[in-house]
């Protein structure tokens, strides 16, 4: 009895959370898909009737947001590994006793609201704003020339938006490096330069990895860059996902889309896995958990 | 970084040029770093300037001159803080349910052998790997087959909010439960205290500040969610889908002022927790050190790392 009553306690602890989650998550993921297999009008009614055809339509229909939404995210996720890998580095090595407050300002972001915060860069990028002044200035942008509504304004935003989630795993594998591998690289005659490629490097490569996602997936479904830092030539899946759901209300067109972008989505994460190695994503949590 | 290093033919002459260049290359990570320090606190500081701009228009999106006519009446605007107040609450419960919900899943995670451990620990982290996005569409596209747009309110973002929340909690409060030292537990036991008493007394306890830093997680994500939210929302207003809608109207200067409040409130509490448990860690030293003597060397707490963080 009392064995049997132990084996079931993980079950009730589980239960409830992952109920929610099968209930409020699994479950309308399965709806979507189901809405996207109808045809219909809003006027008429959605009716099942297996048409595959709502995603080759759908696709072909949005195919130059699909490709923007990956080269966008793509180049934030590369630029924004740029700024942080070093950040990460310096917070972790010369921080001293500044680290807490460096990481808090790393995270301060996170404590304003996240569209006021691309509203805010709208006015920093705006045509009178500081940036477009001094571009202007140098003549690296002309007397009309402008920053909002451009590809470089949406990337830029992108990349600020999420480049916390970058810099914090970063951070978080350079904190765990044993800095006598390091010492010890040193003392065998390695010069920095090597010690950093051969030793450093690699053992923040789950830190990397695991930025790199968090940084990619939110920012290849964003919509909220594109409408307010860009413009319609500027418009990311997301916008069209947000536009067919809830103004045109083309409910299987929309459901499509959504399901594309997510296989489309996990399909890239697991070839990156692959690429990268499952080990040095999961390879700290899965021997521990 | 090293990137520094390559032109670094390091000379043996220690020319004031020389030693500016040698300073140079030693502090330039540092000096990158404090750029990108800048780069992510310059939005911050506009908004705080802008909450006390006096604006011409309806868009506060120009300095035209100062004013503190926003900062002595913020929540003049009753839609505003009508939004703002939804948010407060749907936040606050939202917070109390994934905690709870998250906190126990954890605990089976780190504790038990069983049987669809593989399942499970997929079901948590597949949905911190779905755009947000999809997530909101696939929520409308369930309330909308099978409950009709009627459902879609406040009761639709508690769901919604509580569902998204639950994966960062369990991830936060399993890296604590990890570095957690059983042999106290063990411990309760012989000294013959109950199952019940030792989780009461001990284990809560000693979960605190993961399960405190899983909240403040959770807090944060509901009280700043937009995109779900925007799908799942219905009539209802929170402060996020309010300044969406006024950014097409015009921006008041309210909303500068709001969430520069909501950035100082917020920055406080993270700094009292971090504070708190730096005192907490710091007595625990003192009160361990005169039994320390013995085994010198061995401190008897370990130093618990920050839990804060996703």
């Amino acid at each position: 009895m009392t064995t049997l009553r132990r084996r079931l306690i993980p079950y009730f602890l589980l239960g409830p959370g992952l109920i929610w989650l099968i209930l409020f998550f699994v479950i309308p993921i399965g709806y979507m898909g189901e809405l996207s297999l109808r045809t219909g009008s809003l006027e008429t009614g959605f009716q099942f009737d297996w048409a595959w055809s709502n995603f080759s339509d759908s696709v072909s229909r949005f195919d130059t947001q699909f490709g923007r939404s990956f080269v966008y995210a793509g180049s934030a996720t590369v630029i924004a590994l740029l700024i942080a890998y070093p950040l990460a580095y310096a917070i972790a090595f010369r921080g001293g006793r500044w680290k807490t407050a460096l990481l808090f300002a790393v995270m301060a972001p996170f404590f304003t609201t996240y569209l006021i915060r691309t509203i805010a860069w709208g006015t920093i990028l705006g045509d009178t704003g500081i940036v477009v002044d001094t571009l202007r200035f140098f003549g690296i942008l002309s007397d009309d020339g402008r920053l909002l509504q451009t590809t470089a304004a949406v990337i830029a935003g992108l990349t600020y938006n999420f480049l916390p989630f970058m810099v914090l795993p970063i951070y978080a594998s350079l904190e765990r490096i044993d800095t006598r591998l390091i010492e010890a690289a040193k003392d065998l005659y390695s010069s920095a330069r090597t010690a950093f490629w051969r030793v450093t490097l690699p053992l923040s490569a789950p830190g990397i990895v695991a930025g790199t996602l968090l940084t990619f997936i939110p920012a290849a479904g964003d919509y909220i860059n594109a409408e307010f830092l860009g413009s319609t030539q500027q418009s990311m899946i997301g916008n069209a996902i947000q536009s067919l759901y809830l103004n045109q209300r083309d409910y299987p067109t929309a459901a499509a889309l959504s399901f594309v972008l997510l296989a489309a989505i996990l399909i890239a994460v697991f070839v990156y896995i692959r690429f990268a190695g499952s080990e040095s994503l999961m390879g700290e949590e899965a021997k521990k958990a | 970084m090293e990137a520094a290093s390559v032109t670094a033919a390091a000379t043996p002459r220690r020319s004031l040029p020389g030693r500016a260049w040698k300073w140079l290359r030693e502090h330039a990570i540092v000096i990158y770093a404090a750029f990108a320090i800048a780069y992510m606190l310059i939005p911050i500081i506009v908004i705080g300037v802008f909450s006390f701009n006096d604006p011409a228009g309806k868009f506060n999106y120009t300095w035209q001159g100062f004013s503190l006519d926003s900062w002595k009446d913020p929540f003049g605007l009753s839609a505003l803080t009508e939004s703002f107040l939804t948010s407060l609450r749907l936040a606050a419960l939202s917070t109390l349910g994934a905690t709870i919900l998250g906190t126990l899943i954890a605990l089976a995670l780190v504790r038990y052998e069983f049987f669809g451990r593989r399942t499970a620990n997929f079901l948590i982290v597949i949905p911190m790997a779905t755009p947000e996005v999809v997530i909101g569409a696939a929520l409308l596209s369930m309330f909308l087959v099978y409950f009709g747009a009627g459902i879609l309110g406040f009761t639709s973002l508690l769901i919604a909010h509580i569902m998204f929340s639950i994966s960062f909690v369990v991830v936060v409060v399993r890296s604590r439960l990890i570095g957690f030292d059983r042999s106290l537990e063990e411990a309760a036991r012989d000294l013959g205290a109950s199952p019940l008493h030792t989780f009461r007394l001990v284990t809560l306890p000693l979960m605190m500040p993961g399960i405190v830093a899983a909240a403040l997680l959770a807090f944060a994500l509901s009280i700043d969610d937009f995109v779900i939210s925007n799908f799942n929302a219905g009539t209802a207003i929170t402060f996020p889908l309010y300044i969406y809608g006024a950014a097409q109207r015009g921006i008041p200067v309210e909303i500068y002022v709001l969430a520069t409040m909501l950035f100082v409130v917020t920055v406080a509490a993270m700094v009292l927790t971090v504070w708190q448990q730096r005192r907490a860690e710091r007595m625990a030293e003192v009160l361990a050190e005169p039994e320390e003597e013995p085994y010198a060397g061995t401190p008897a707490v370990p130093p618990v790392p920050g839990a804060a963080g996703g």
